[in-house]
């Protein structure tokens, strides 16, 4: 980078290009329905290849954002690549006001109506390219595993098209800049997540856990319209007048928030609704009931949309939308919020419930809601960066646990995902899947120094420096809950002896038997896992893989699905160095790229500066003129940490001016608060490998059938067992309650009021038809029809003769008439 | 010059054509009355050109002649191929167009 353009912000064909991101999957989706089936591959290669280009391109993306956040804050130095993945980046000198990088936007009118103008495209902003980034990369290596792992399926074509169009969508809806197209992505996905849950749709479970995931999420998206709605007539009079936008745009919505002349109410009510279209979507408490039964897919299925799209959605609907959340509830303030509280009851049910599942997809599905409380835990306690920075580092090792849990299932344990029946003892025979299961685990856990503890161990240290010390510790207990329920799964599957399919037994019969004394609502298994016996979709696609196995028992699995789960095994290890704040006092606050290249600037901008191109596409500030602010003092907030409340999100902006993002806090990292949390974890397992050697290891006489000798025991059991009986609720109470009142009530008006009308309306109606046939219909159109006819037929008769085919007689007829028409012409024109 | 010289040119003209294409049997004869024919009329559109002095009618005659080529053409046509099916171009005997 030239030393003259040090003022300029950079921008570059990727930045500017965004939009190819999402297009290619998208594209490659019709192309994948319309030719997959002919291609030698089946389709699989236009995915691979459109999830490699994108992620060509998003790495472009990437590194241009990077540069351009170097461009602003002096750019002295040039750039080269190892410095782009921000390893050893200078950061602004202290004191030193960090200008606001606004997004790359780059839009077309999509529609429009009267003055409003909708644009689709595309937006840079530090978040969304850093999660273009990770959906991407994470969807190319879930491609490459289904490559192996669903082969000799059915609807081989058909699931990489779904999977591909989901991966789309949730870029679609990264990239947006404006909430119209927000939405769009966010449902793209809701249909992909339903048609690839029900991708075995033959089996009723599978079917039915499709229609729950889509209908669960579809209350959750109410609160989207509504909130999208709401926020929009708030935000619209304001955003046209200062911003020359709309207030369906993300920036002017942002800056709207963050005003001071936003109406609290629209503020409140819009950010409540919003919220509850994440409950939905990030399978929050209390809708996070379809995120286990989403198990029922393809096990591909579950890592991408546990890891990266789908119900990181919810999470990142809020970081994106930051500035309404903090000014609706409050966050700055410190006041307890509804966030905060929903996201901290997640981490807690969700982790409890992992400990009565047996199949180990369901443990990690409520692990997966249960991190996702802690992102938006940290979300709702003003914790944005640590929140952000877990849902990076949480994507890694969740979709290498999935992946994990498909290779053990596909290699080791026939197909069978029950821990307690099928596994055991794997250890040995899936010697690197085991490997990479304990690296994610001990990630997952937030051990040093895997990726999960430089991100969730910052959630908690600044959920607890912001001021909300009883949610720290319920956040310390998470991670206690989390570390026992994984040190359970662990042990079930690769330790002890091995038990039924691992031990190279099955019989699909006990299973089928299983799951009819398991009296859980939906029965959300793999379909394969009822084996050989319950054979209902399974007989051609996976012969193959029956013969296989009887044979040789559990193994290694292959390349194809090795190689994904070492790759996201070595993230799971790495990505936490890309913030690893506890070091910063150490290396210098540069070896935290995320917090200088994802995290928005909170620098008041004055509104000369953001000029919009047209109503309906996004604002962009003038390139090259980024101006600090007068009250500089407060833009430089985010430095100063605790104890600060002035500046964007604390006060309103100075005239003129518009904040693009509240001024957060960063705690301090010390040394005793990582000593407390990987004590509280180290405690969490010790505690948990001694339970589980006693309970499942040596059948401990005082443990083992406690549940049905203790009352209290018992009934915890059946409690969680039961999902807190929520189901129930929704199922029985709530749906019976509401619904069926409303459908009797509903038939009772259709049987006698609209039926009475409508069968009146049809006699009168009747009657009327009768005589009009009578008198209309049969004597005067009827009559003047046969009349008109009968005239034709005789004069056709008459004429018959006159048809005789002689070229001469025609041309004697001819002449004939022309010697007439002449003659009445003469007379005509003579008298 | 009196254009009734011209008109009685082409009435005998006009009527030796409809006799022809009345009266004769022969289809290539029968061509060639309908030439007749409108060679009277093109005959009446140029004498009139001739004494109104504008030159519609001389243009008007220009078409007509390229008209006729064409529908002799056609004509011709026709007649070759009746020949080739039946042998024989005498009108009398065909009755095809009867419906």
């Amino acid at each position: 980078m030239l030393a003259a353009e040090a003022a300029q912000l950079s921008s570059g064909w990727f930045l500017e290009n965004v939009w190819l991101i999402a297009l290619i999957p998208i594209v490659s989706f019709a192309l994948i329905i319309a030719f997959g089936k002919h291609l030698p591959m089946k389709g699989s290669e236009i995915g691979l290849a459109s999830m490699f280009a994108s992620l060509v391109l998003a790495t472009g993306t990437a590194i241009q954002w990077i540069q351009r956040t170097n461009s602003a804050s002096g750019g002295e130095e040039s750039l080269g690549m190892l410095q782009a993945f921000g390893r050893s980046m200078p950061r602004a000198t202290e004191g030193e006001v960090q200008p606001f990088i606004e997004p790359v936007v780059h839009t077309w009118v999509w529609w429009s109506n009267g003055p409003l103008e909708f644009g689709i495209g595309s937006s840079a902003s530090g978040l969304s390219v850093l999660l273009l980034w990770l959906v991407a990369f994470i969807s190319l290596l879930v491609q490459v595993f289904s490559l192996d792992y669903v082969r000799g399926d059915r609807r081989y074509t058909h699931f990489f098209a779904a999977i591909t169009l989901f991966s789309g969508g949730m870029l679609v809806m990264l990239m947006a800049p404006n909430m119209v197209q927000l939405i769009l992505g966010w449902e793209i996905m809701g249909l992909c997540s339903f048609l690839l849950i029900g991708h075995w749709w033959e089996e009723e479970a599978n079917s039915r856990a499709a229609l729950k995931a889509f209908f669960t999420v579809r209350v959750g998206d109410v609160g989207l319209l509504v909130g999208t709605a709401i926020i929009f007539f708030g935000a619209n009079a304001w955003a046209v007048d200062n911003l020359d936008s709309n207030g369906f745009d993300i920036n002017a919505i942002q800056a709207w928030a963050l005003s001071g002349e936003a109406n609290s109410k629209f503020l409140l009510w819009g950010a409540i609704a919003l919220f509850i279209a994440c409950i939905g979507k990030s399978g929050q408490f209390p809708l996070h009931t379809w995120l286990p039964d989403a198990m029922a897919g393809p096990t591909p299925v579950s890592s991408l949309l546990h890891s990266s799209t789908m119900v990181v959605a919810g999470v990142f609907l809020v970081a994106q939308l930051y500035p309404v959340f903090w000014q609706a509830f409050d966050i700055g303030q410190g006041s307890l919020t509804f966030i905060a509280v929903i996201g901290a009851i997640t981490i807690i049910i969700a982790a409890l419930l992992a400990f009565v599942q047996d199949d180990i997809k369901k443990v990690l599905a409520y692990s997966t809601v249960s991190q996702l409380g802690y992102m938006m835990l940290g979300l709702g306690t003003g914790a944005w960066l640590p929140a952000v920075f877990h849902i990076f580092t949480h994507a890694f090792f969740k979709c290498c646990l999935f992946l994990c849990a498909g290779s053990v299932s596909h290699s080791g344990s026939h197909h069978s995902f029950d821990m307690k029946k099928d596994m055991g003892g794997l250890r040995k025979k899936m010697p690197i899947t085991f490997t990479a299961w304990i690296i994610s685990t001990l990630a997952l856990t937030g051990i040093f120094p895997f990726a999960g503890f430089w991100s969730k161990d910052e959630i908690i240290d600044n959920v607890g420096n912001n001021g909300y010390t009883f949610l720290m510790w319920v956040g310390l207990g998470g991670a206690v809950l989390t570390a026992a329920y994984m040190t359970r799964a662990t042990y079930l599957t690769f330790f002890g002896e091995p038990r039924g399919a691992a031990a190279g037994e099955h019989n699909g019969d006990e299973h089928s038997e299983e799951h009819e004394m398991e009296h859980i609502s939906v029965g959300a298994h793999e379909p394969r896992s009822l084996g050989a016996a319950a054979n209902a979709h399974g007989a051609d696609d996976h012969d193959a893989h029956d013969d296989h196995h009887a044979s040789d028992g559990p193994h290694e699995s292959g390349p194809l699905l090795l190689i994904p789960i070492v790759i996201l095994a070595f993230f799971a290890l790495f990505a936490g160095l890309a913030n690893p704040t506890p070091l910063a006092s150490r290396f210098g606050e540069g070896i935290e790229s995320m917090k200088k290249y994802v995290e928005p600037s909170s620098t008041p901008v004055a509104f000369e500066d953001v000029i919009a191109t047209g109503p309906g596409e996004s604002i962009m500030l003038v390139d090259g003129r980024v101006s600090a602010s007068p009250n500089a003092e407060g833009a430089a907030g985010g430095e100063e940490g605790a104890g600060h409340s002035s500046g964007c999100g604390f006060d309103a902006p100075e005239p003129g001016t518009a904040c693009f993002f509240p001024s957060v806090t960063h705690a301090e990292p010390s040394f005793n608060k990582i000593l407390l949390s990987l004590g509280v974890v180290a405690a969490g397992y010790a505690v948990a490998i001694a339970f589980n050697i006693a309970f499942y290891g040596r059948k401990n006489k005082h443990l083992v059938g406690l549940t049905e000798r203790s009352k209290v025991m018992r009934g915890g059991f059946l409690f969680l067992k039961n999902k807190y009986y929520l189901d129930a609720l929704y199922e029985n109470v709530i749906v019976r309650a509401v619904a069926h009142p409303i459908a009797k009530g509903t038939n009772w008006f259709n049987q006698n009021v609209l039926d009475a009308t409508v069968n009146a309306a049809g006699e009168g109606a009747r009657r009327t038809g009768v005589w009009v046939y009578d008198n209309i219909d049969q004597r005067i159109v009827d009559g003047a029809v046969d009349g008109s006819g009968w005239i034709a037929e005789e004069t056709g008769h008459g004429l018959q003769s006159t048809q005789s085919g002689k070229v001469s007689q025609y041309g004697a007829l001819l002449f004939g008439a022309a010697a007439v028409g002449a003659i009445v012409l003469v007379l005509v024109n003579v008298s | 010059m009196l254009a009734v010289n011209f008109l009685l040119l082409g009435a005998a003209l006009f009527c030796i054509g409809v006799y022809g294409v009345i009266a004769r049997r022969n289809a290539v004869m029968v061509l060639m009355s309908i030439e007749l024919i409108l060679n009277a009329v093109s005959l009446n559109f140029v004498a009139f050109a001739l004494m109104s002095g504008a030159i519609d009618g001389q243009v008007f005659a220009l078409y007509v002649i390229a008209v006729a080529a064409a529908e002799v053409g056609v004509g011709l046509a026709m007649v070759l191929m009746i020949y080739r099916n039946r042998k024989s171009i005498a009108l009398d005997e065909l009755s095809e167009m009867k419906g």
